[in-house]
């Protein structure tokens, strides 16, 4: 009586096959049947942003799609950004800047600079500000966040 | 963390089955009948409990004195439900998906009660929550009572008399409560990893509800995405999936959604004062008595009781003040609502926020300058150590010195110029405030309370191995709170590594003999204490075995840059790493008593230890739609000696942007029936990066001798004082417009209710009124 699909999605940019139920969320998809448990659930109502990923390079809260919406797509998850174990300029000034302390919320704001950034390279502090808060945090208050997000597209503008 | 590589409990890969709870959908009501049937033949469902099936395991939370009214809390509701939202079932099913199906086919008939939502509301109904307070007062300790303080009250030039009340908040980490419980039959033991602030308590708590040996009960702690409190006491739900494991002998979990966790866990800060002030003409306090309510919900919580916030309020409540005469009643009242636990500040947002404004109106009254009535009752430098009325001893700080540091960053920061600038429309106010913070609450000060598990203290263990790397234990578990680097950094110093050579085990009751956990602006304190005990015992050992190779005294060698050399002569030295390797290898060649074991142990126990901070709040007020933004805020503090300054500057912003949280956006309200009325984040408003403020910080330092590293808690501060703050400046803001708040939070209704006829319309309006 379960309607499985087959989907297919490039996840960090490896082909992924996988059987879920209609209804089955990309973020449990995600964490239960990829086992990519880095990105979190906050809500589940789209607004604490803590499962924001990327979809053909858009963030997009993994909560609120369906697996089988995203069919034929590429997805991006917070696994993804550091390379050969180094870690990415934008996870770097997050360490740099103290942008977090429980650490649950920060995948999906990585997600969310990551995709931002690649946007809109050049943006002022108040606008980082504004796309931030799309996303909620708990523990810091957001100046580290917002400091390092902006850090990062300083040194992102400076190193062609 | 940022490499998503973190662990947090609904990471931890599992075979388990899954966990969903049948809630009450009404506040107050006898249970008639539960019907499983349906639930329990659905496809993937592995049964469907009542408390019955269970049989019944309860938490009780007593505090050991007379005024104490006990009432036992069912893990599962069985014959009456007392808030909506509470656990009545659960179901067990091999998918989240079917268990969430099955647990909506769960018939359960109730007869709906009137509901006691406010504390007055206990006399209006039949049917009391709690048959044993049929008022509904479940604590009345008349704490301190001055017989002349009416007296000083009939002879004062201006006595006071307000009412102060704040909003039921919810602490509301980013990651909700999880847990999930294995059974591992190697050890007899069930193992419950949950997302918790207080490991060994959990382990007790679950122990006597299932009426097991601690022994066969290991609590593991992986990440936590935050607790603020809502984790420092064992969740009923908790106790019925580690029931259900240990019953089935199967892995079962738990991951409390958003929505269950704004209405069904643990709440804070509903309290209510009446205050009468005595002050002379001159500003001087000269009596203060206080009746302080508090809404503590259905139940009282394992461990800390509902007593945490009304002796708390009573008990602390003068702060930075010189009172005069001091009389505090604290009552905690039954509701048809969720129960309380403690919340980041525990009852000093309120006693603050109303201590602050009793200044303020004082100063209105008698025409006195606002912060030179603050200065002239404040604790001096003079006075330390001070005990007040409250038989409170306070060991020296920097009120004074803070306070006025406030003030001239104020003015530094032009922010009287900027309040004047009228161009734009809006309405701008300063908010100055000043208070202390007791933390690190040693078991002296914790024993006053009289629960029967007294906390306070804490142990640590260290030992090195080999290659000269340290393991060490604490029962403190730090999520966030960078306990890896302060506790490294503490333990490193006194073995002469580096911080990177000392690994952190937290969490684990197998492997941490004991401790109290995280919260209450202890954990360096307390828990760093007991690490610098236990480094110093190592320490000494390693001193004795490199004295033996130098052939001096052991208290001439110096531990410094990973060597242990001698004092006068630096050129005898020996590296650390080969030091501990010569101990465990080559043990027979060492003379020194027990130094194969390169270990150390300490624990510690302070009175605690008061902090101190003043803050200052700049808002802007729109006078047509009432929001309210804070745009600059400032905090001087003093936590004695700052061990790392980037962790201290973390929790004073985090502190903070919960205060204004409280003051301005968060409040669970509540239908007239008792029903939550923001139980998602849509209607529960945490703030978002547009909403919090640069916080720019400046540090006093008054070590303290009462801690081993003259440091003092300071976890809380900023959640302190940002409520007052904030309210302060709204006041200031809007002064001349009616009546300045005395509740919060402040919502834009308010503004424009208060505003009245002085409100700005908004375009459609002023279109209509032309």
């Amino acid at each position: 009586m379960k309607d499985i699909h087959l989907v297919t999605m490039t996840v960090n940019g490896t082909e992924r096959e996988m059987a879920v139920e209609s209804r089955k969320t990309l973020a449990d998809a995600l964490r239960e049947d990829l086992r990519l448990t880095g990105t979190h659930v906050g809500c589940e109502h789209g607004i604490c942003g803590a499962c924001t990923v990327l979809v053909d390079g858009e963030p997009v809260r993994a909560c609120l799609l369906f697996a089988v919406q995203v069919d034929g797509r590429s997805v991006r998850t917070v696994e993804d950004l550091a390379q050969d174990g180094e870690l990415s300029d934008l996870q770097q000034e997050f360490s740099r800047c103290h942008a977090l302390q429980c650490g649950f919320c920060t995948p999906g704001f990585l997600m969310l600079a990551e995709g931002y950034l690649a946007s809109d390279p050049d943006p002022s502090e108040s606008e980082v500000r504004e796309v931030l808060s799309a996303n909620l945090c708990r523990c810091t208050g957001y100046e580290g966040l917002v400091e390092a997000v902006c850090a990062t597209a300083l040194r992102r503008r400076q190193t062609p | 963390m940022l490499r998503g590589e973190g662990t947090f409990v609904d990471d931890i890969h599992r075979d388990a089955l899954h966990v969903a709870f049948v809630r009450s959908p009404v506040a107050s009501g006898w249970v008639r009948e539960i019907d499983t049937a349906e639930a329990a033949a659905m496809p993937g469902v592995v049964g469907v409990f009542t408390g019955a099936d269970l049989g019944h395991p309860t938490l009780t939370a007593v505090l050991d004195r007379p005024e104490f009214v006990p009432t036992a809390m069912p893990m599962l509701a069985a014959d009456k439900v007392r808030f909506a939202g509470e656990p009545v079932a659960a179901v067990l099913a091999e998918s989240r998906y079917a268990a969430e199906d099955a647990a909506e086919a769960v018939w359960i008939e109730i007869e709906e009660l009137p509901a006691v939502v406010d504390i007055e509301d206990n006399a209006r109904v039949e049917v009391p929550v709690h048959d044993v307070a049929e008022d509904g007062v479940l604590l009345d300790l008349q704490m301190f009572l001055d017989p002349d303080l009416e007296t000083t009250m009939s002879q004062a030039a201006l006595v006071l008399d307000e009412q102060f009340s704040f909003g039921r908040v919810a602490a509301s980490p980013m990651e909700a409560r999880a847990c999930l419980v294995e059974w591992a039959p190697r050890d007899e033991q069930i193992v419950v990893h949950i997302s918790t602030q207080i490991p060994h308590q959990v382990r007790s708590g679950i122990a006597q509800a299932l009426r097991l040996p601690e022994r066969c009960v290991r609590v593991v702690v992986p990440d936590v995405g935050g607790g603020f409190g809502v984790k420092t006491v064992l969740g009923r739900e908790e106790v019925v999936v580690a029931a259900l494991a240990h019953k089935l002998r199967r892995a079962v979990r738990w991951t409390e959604d958003r929505q269950e966790h704004l209405m069904a866990a643990f709440h804070g800060h509903e309290q209510r004062f009446h205050v009468r002030a005595a002050f002379d003409s001159t500003g001087s306090m000269l009596a203060l008595d206080a009746d302080i309510r508090v809404n503590v919900g259905a139940y009282s919580a394992y461990p800390f009781s509902l007593g945490v916030e009304p002796l708390m309020a009573a008990s602390e409540m003068p702060g930075v003040y010189k009172v005069g005469k001091y009389s505090a009643r604290g009552r905690g009242y039954a509701s048809n609502k969720a129960p309380t636990a403690p919340y980041r500040g525990v009852s000093r947002p309120q006693i603050v926020f109303v201590m602050e404004r009793l200044m303020d109106k004082a100063a209105a009254a008698l025409g006195l300058d606002r912060i030179d009535i603050r200065l002239r009752n404040t604790i001096a430098d003079t006075d330390f150590p001070y005990t007040g009325p409250n038989f409170v001893t306070y060991e020296p700080g920097s009120y004074v010195e803070a306070l006025q540091r406030c003030v001239t960053e104020v003015e530094r920061a032009g922010w009287a110029t900027r309040k004047q600038d009228a161009t734009d429309g809006l309405l701008r106010g300063i908010g100055i405030i000043n208070f202390s913070e007791r933390t690190a609450f040693g078991t002296s000060v914790m024993g006053m309370r009289k629960m029967p598990m007294t906390p306070g203290f804490e142990v640590a263990h260290v030992r090195m191995d080999p290659t000269g790397h340290v393991t060490l234990t604490s029962g403190t578990l730090g999520h966030g709170q960078g306990h890896e680097t302060s506790f490294a950094q503490v333990v490193a110093d006194r073995l002469g590594l580096t911080p990177d050579q000392v690994k952190l085990r937290q969490g684990d009751t197998d492997l941490a003999a004991f401790g109290w956990g995280t919260w209450g602006s202890r954990s360096l304190v307390v828990g760093g204490g007991a690490a610098a005990r236990a480094a110093d015992e190592l320490a000494g050992k390693l001193r004795a075995i490199a004295g033996e190779i130098f052939g001096v005294e052991p208290h001439r060698i110096v531990l410094a840059d990973g060597l242990a050399s001698v004092d006068d002569k630096p050129e005898a030295n020996v590296e650390i790493a080969a030091l501990a390797a010569f101990a465990h290898f080559q043990s027979h060649q060492v003379n020194v008593n027990d130094s194969q074991l390169l270990e150390g142990r300490g624990s510690f126990d302070p009175p605690g230890m008061f902090s101190n901070a003043a803050h200052a709040a700049f808002v802007e007020v729109d006078p047509g739609t009432g929001g309210v933004r804070v745009t600059d805020y400032i905090v001087v503090e003093d936590c004695g000696v700052v061990v790392n300054p980037l962790i201290v500057d973390g929790q004073v912003r985090g502190g903070v942007a919960q205060g204004i949280a409280a003051a301005l956006y968060e409040e669970i309200s509540f239908s007239p029936e008792g029903q939550p009325l923001s139980v998602n984040f849509m209607d529960y408003l945490v703030p978002t990066a547009c909403e919090i403020p640069k916080v720019q910080i400046h540090h006093l330092q008054t070590p303290t001798d009462l801690s081993v590293l003259g440091a003092k808690g300071m976890g809380e501060g900023g959640t302190i004082g940002a409520p007052v703050a904030v309210a302060t400046a709204v006041n200031d803001a809007l002064a001349g417009h009616g009546q300045d708040f005395d509740r919060i939070p402040i919502l834009p209704e308010h503004i424009v209710e208060r505003l009245g006829a002085a409100r700005i319309a908004g375009p459609a309006e002023a279109k209509e009124a032309r």
